[in-house]
């Protein structure tokens, strides 16, 4: 079975390698900042221990004060995975770097996230609506949409 | 074999996007109310007492006989609507078992699923490309009014909205027996109809 690694093991690595990337960690995920988001998925990915090949998911939750995008890693190699993720206070015009140019499996999942939460990925290469037209107004997974 | 690298990928063209758009928009604008019953169900006795000729029965026999249905399944209701075409419902002892992929080749459109306003403008044109005599029965809850996503952002409430529904079967989904019982309440109604008087109609019109 795939083992779920530790949030706080990732976290005191990542720590070293980029100091200030983790606001919080737990046993279960890692909380980074959006700013250093990009630089720790490539380092994830990349790293021969870790090797983060396959993209689970990204997905967004709404909690009023903050929008919370969280992604799911599985690396096929060593058979473990991790849960990390980023918050958004900006409700206006939230944004995250996009993690297309590393696994391709994002694109439409940041997509529908764009479309549905309204949250917006920067470099993403074709970011536009995946499920509702051009010219909907608003964004109908957000909590105050009515 | 070299790999394309990510973001060298050829994206749909956002000009297609927006006339997309524009398309549904004004779907929506325009079907807000629902289209009546063309039929008239209540003057359907009166209608059948005023001229029923031997034409008549001969072809409202043959246009109820031979319902031939456009593929036209957006959701789950699709499959009671299998169902009901296999052996053991047997939709072919009212002549209703084969499905055509071109509209063009149907007459009758079973509006089996939930229709989003995305979809719209495509069921639609599958609706305008069957030939004249047409029918549609509206399949199960969601295609009568919305059913339970009725109040959502991108769910059409009813067929009735886009196209003229004949016969409408509730349900969630409705079983096999009920879509036939539907089917032949549209074959008595289109017993019913009076072939001459329409041609009438319309050359008054």
């Amino acid at each position: 079975m795939t083992v779920a690694l530790s949030g706080k093991d990732i976290a005191s690595k990542l720590e070293e390698r980029f100091p200030g990337s983790v606001v919080e960690s737990s046993q279960a995920c890692v909380l980074i900042k959006p700013d250093s988001l990009l630089e720790v998925a490539a380092f994830l990915k990349d790293t021969p221990e870790l090797n983060f090949d396959y993209f689970n998911y990204v997905t967004a939750v709404d909690y009023f004060q903050y929008f919370e995008i969280i992604y799911q890693l599985t690396s096929l190699e060593h058979n473990h995975s991790l849960v990390f993720k980023a918050r958004c206070y900006d409700r206006e015009n939230p944004a995250v770097p996009s993690v297309v140019e590393l696994w391709q499996g994002a694109d439409f999942q940041e997509r529908e996230i764009y479309d549905l939460m309204g949250i917006r990925f920067e470099g993403h290469p074709n970011l536009k609506r995946i499920f509702l037209w051009e010219g909907f107004q608003g964004y109908p997974l957000r909590k105050d949409f009515l | 074999m070299e790999v394309d690298r990510p973001g060298q990928y050829i994206y749909s063209d956002t000009e297609i996007d927006r006339v997309e758009g524009q398309v549904i928009e004004e779907l929506k604008a325009s079907s807000q109310e629902a289209l009546p019953d063309p039929d008239q169900w209540l003057e359907e006795e009166a209608e059948k007492n005023i001229l029923v000729t031997t034409v008549d029965a001969v072809i409202n026999w043959a246009r109820r006989s031979s319902l031939w249905t456009a593929i036209c399944f957006p959701a789950c209701c699709a499959f009671e609507f299998i169902a009901a075409n296999g052996p053991r419902f047997d939709l072919s002892r009212f002549g209703m078992e084969i499905l055509r992929a071109s509209p063009r080749q149907a007459d009758l459109m079973i509006t089996a699923g939930t229709l989003t306003w995305k979809m719209a403008p495509n069921v639609r044109r599958i609706y305008n490309q069957m030939p004249e005599p047409k029918w549609v029965i509206a399949m199960g809850a969601c295609a009568c009014s919305g059913g339970i996503f009725a109040s959502s952002y991108n769910v059409v409430p009813g067929y009735n909205h886009i196209i003229p529904v004949d016969v409408y079967v509730p349900g969630c989904p409705p079983r096999p027996e009920a879509l036939i019982y539907g089917i032949q309440t549209l074959q008595r109604k289109i017993a019913a109809k009076s072939n001459i008087n329409l041609l009438e109609r319309s050359k008054q019109g």
